[in-house]
């Protein structure tokens, strides 16, 4: 039934989606954008991604994880491997992306999520380290001096991605399963009480999350010409954990409009080498000073716009026109 | 219904249950009751499948369930209130039952069970749309057992509901529980609160540091003098 009442939304949001396509790619082939506001808008795609994807795991499952660069890096190398030295087309190395980050995640976390809060949060950290490490030493993917990658990520392709991210994050937390795992996040104990599987959601929601991570990885190394395990060290898993935290644990819409809003924030200090580092981190304080709950908190931005009308049921088409 | 045959139960190098056998029949309330660390809650969870025994046999409808995965036991028809509630608190309280049927696939069956939930607590279908978080320990109470009943289950543990609620409040709990007797759900009870206990039990069992002591019908134990002085306050 639930689908029914959206389809209307979900049709209106998808020809918004291609209609915005269209005409950003006019705009930046006529060159009115100029190769920085693309360059931003690249960013903001991929940062949209990563912190749906981490959003999946920390926000709804309550599995605090800050390992994600480590996806993040799997994804990027994979899929240059894919372009560059199998000579295959970029769609195909998307998808390797995805995949290879979500064995990944399979890998990492069937072992650690037994583990909880900050023994999670440690082992995850370790995860990453240990991914830019193996990277930094083998010299198939060019070791510390990185790879070189050609630029194939395309704004059409972005966006693509970017939609496909949000639409399956957000239908899943909506279905049965993203009920189980956020009755995870809830309380673990009375989840498994409920004859909840809570280690199979875990691992589930881990990996979807990692394989979206994977996916950004791919855009992202085939949009800054050059991969390098220096990218991938902790610091961006916690770019990425700031992105979530910003917006609201448990918010979708919350994580996106974060994403945003700090690409454009960070990129705009970028003019300010000296001083970037300090206003950035006084944005972040100020931000947690005042609104501890993140942006959003847990609602959705459909729970502000329409009362009454069921918060879940907007969200698809919600989160799409923020990106639009 | 239930039968315990002499299980061994460790956390880490402690010995929480030292050969406990226990046995309960159909449509019976048993109390298990004891002091804090006795072991109480440790067999309620072993029963449900929280925790594994290292040894020993739980038959459930001559069916063995020790160390089976909880999923399995509450689809078996074991359901558990766990100790202190634990409601999933930023969900509603329909969410909250509705996950309490999350292994159940008939539709109507859950409707049903919905309305039987409701008429037992009538306070619960007040509050349906609010956030279970901001409900009173009570409602908590209530919602916990509620979510529970909503897996139909055949057997219901129940973890310490009197625990933090005012006086009132626990005689309505006990009657509710009482009444979830009659609609044919055989009921194990753990409480501190040996009275209230003892007042609805059919049996009980007193454990102490792990090891039954005594068991019996409800009368023999509430006279017993050991008992009374022990657990009931002496008079």
């Amino acid at each position: 039934m639930k689908n029914v009442k959206n389809a209307k939304g979900f049709w209106g949001s998808i020809v918004l989606v291609i209609i915005f396509t269209v005409v950003t790619q006019f705009l930046i082939n006529g060159g009115t954008l100029n190769s920085f506001y693309v360059n931003t808008l690249f960013s903001i795609g991929i940062n949209i991604i990563l912190a749906a994807s981490l959003h999946l795991i920390i926000g709804i499952t309550g599995q605090f994880s800050i390992g994600h660069a480590g996806f993040l890096a799997v994804g990027a190398y994979a899929s240059a491997i894919v372009t560059m030295k199998l000579g295959l087309p970029f769609p195909l190395a998307i998808i390797a992306g995805g995949i290879a980050a979500a064995i990944a995640g399979l890998i990492i976390g069937i072992p650690t999520l037994r583990l909880k809060g900050d023994y999670l949060a440690i082992a995850t950290l370790g995860f990453g380290e240990i991914v830019r490490i193996v990277f930094l030493n083998i010299d198939y993917v060019g070791g510390a001096s990185g790879m070189t990658v050609s630029h194939l990520t395309t704004w059409p392709w972005l966006l693509a991605c970017v939609v496909i991210t949000i639409v399956v994050i957000v239908n899943f937390t909506n279905s049965t399963h993203g009920r189980a795992c956020i009755s995870i996040r809830e309380n673990e104990i009375a989840a498994d009480a409920m004859g909840i599987n809570t280690t199979f959601y875990k691992v589930i929601a881990f990996v979807i999350g990692a394989f979206f991570a994977g996916v950004a990885g791919a855009l992202h190394a085939h949009n800054f010409y050059i991969i390098q395990p220096t990218n991938f060290s902790f610091l961006k898993s916690f770019d990425i954990l700031i992105l979530v935290v910003i917006g609201g644990l448990g918010s979708m819409s919350g994580a996106v409009i974060a994403a945003i809003l700090l690409t454009i924030i960070s990129t705009f200090l970028s003019n300010y080498p000296e001083v970037r580092m300090v206003i950035y981190s006084l944005v972040l304080i100020v931000m947690m000073l005042f609104r501890p709950q993140g942006l959003l908190g847990t609602k959705e931005i459909t729970s502000f716009l329409k009362i009454g009308k069921s918060a879940k049921g907007g969200v698809q088409h919600d989160s799409k026109n923020t990106v639009a | 219904m239930l039968k315990i045959n002499d299980i061994n139960v460790y956390y880490g190098n402690i010995h929480a249950l030292k050969g406990v056998s226990l046995e309960i029949n159909q449509g019976e309330i048993v109390t298990l009751i004891g002091a804090n660390g006795a072991g109480k809650s440790t067999l309620l969870k072993t029963i449900s499948g929280l925790l594994k025994p290292k040894n020993g046999e739980i038959l459930f409808e001559s069916e063995h369930v020790a160390g089976k995965v909880p999923q399995l036991i509450v689809k078996r028809g074991i359901s558990q209130v766990p100790e202190g509630r634990r409601v999933f608190a930023n969900m509603s309280v329909e969410e909250n039952l509705e996950l309490g049927a999350y292994l159940r696939k008939d539709k109507k069956g859950i409707r049903e069970d919905f309305e039987k939930v409701f008429q037992l607590f009538p306070r619960l279908q007040e509050r349906r749309k609010q956030q279970s978080g901001t409900l009173s320990g009570g409602e908590q109470q209530m919602l916990a057992m509620g979510r529970a009943l909503m897996a139909r289950p055949r057997l219901l543990l129940l973890d310490e509901p009197s625990m933090g609620l005012a006086p009132l409040l626990v005689k309505t709990i006990f009657r509710i529980i009482e009444e979830i007797k009659q609609t044919g759900t055989t009921i194990l009870l753990v409480e501190q609160n040996a009275n209230m206990a003892l007042s609805i039990a059919d049996r009980a069992y007193v454990i102490e540091t792990g090891k039954i002591v005594a068991s019996g019908t409800s009368e023999e134990l509430s006279q017993s003098d050991q008992i009374r002085n022990a657990y009931l306050g002496g008079h």
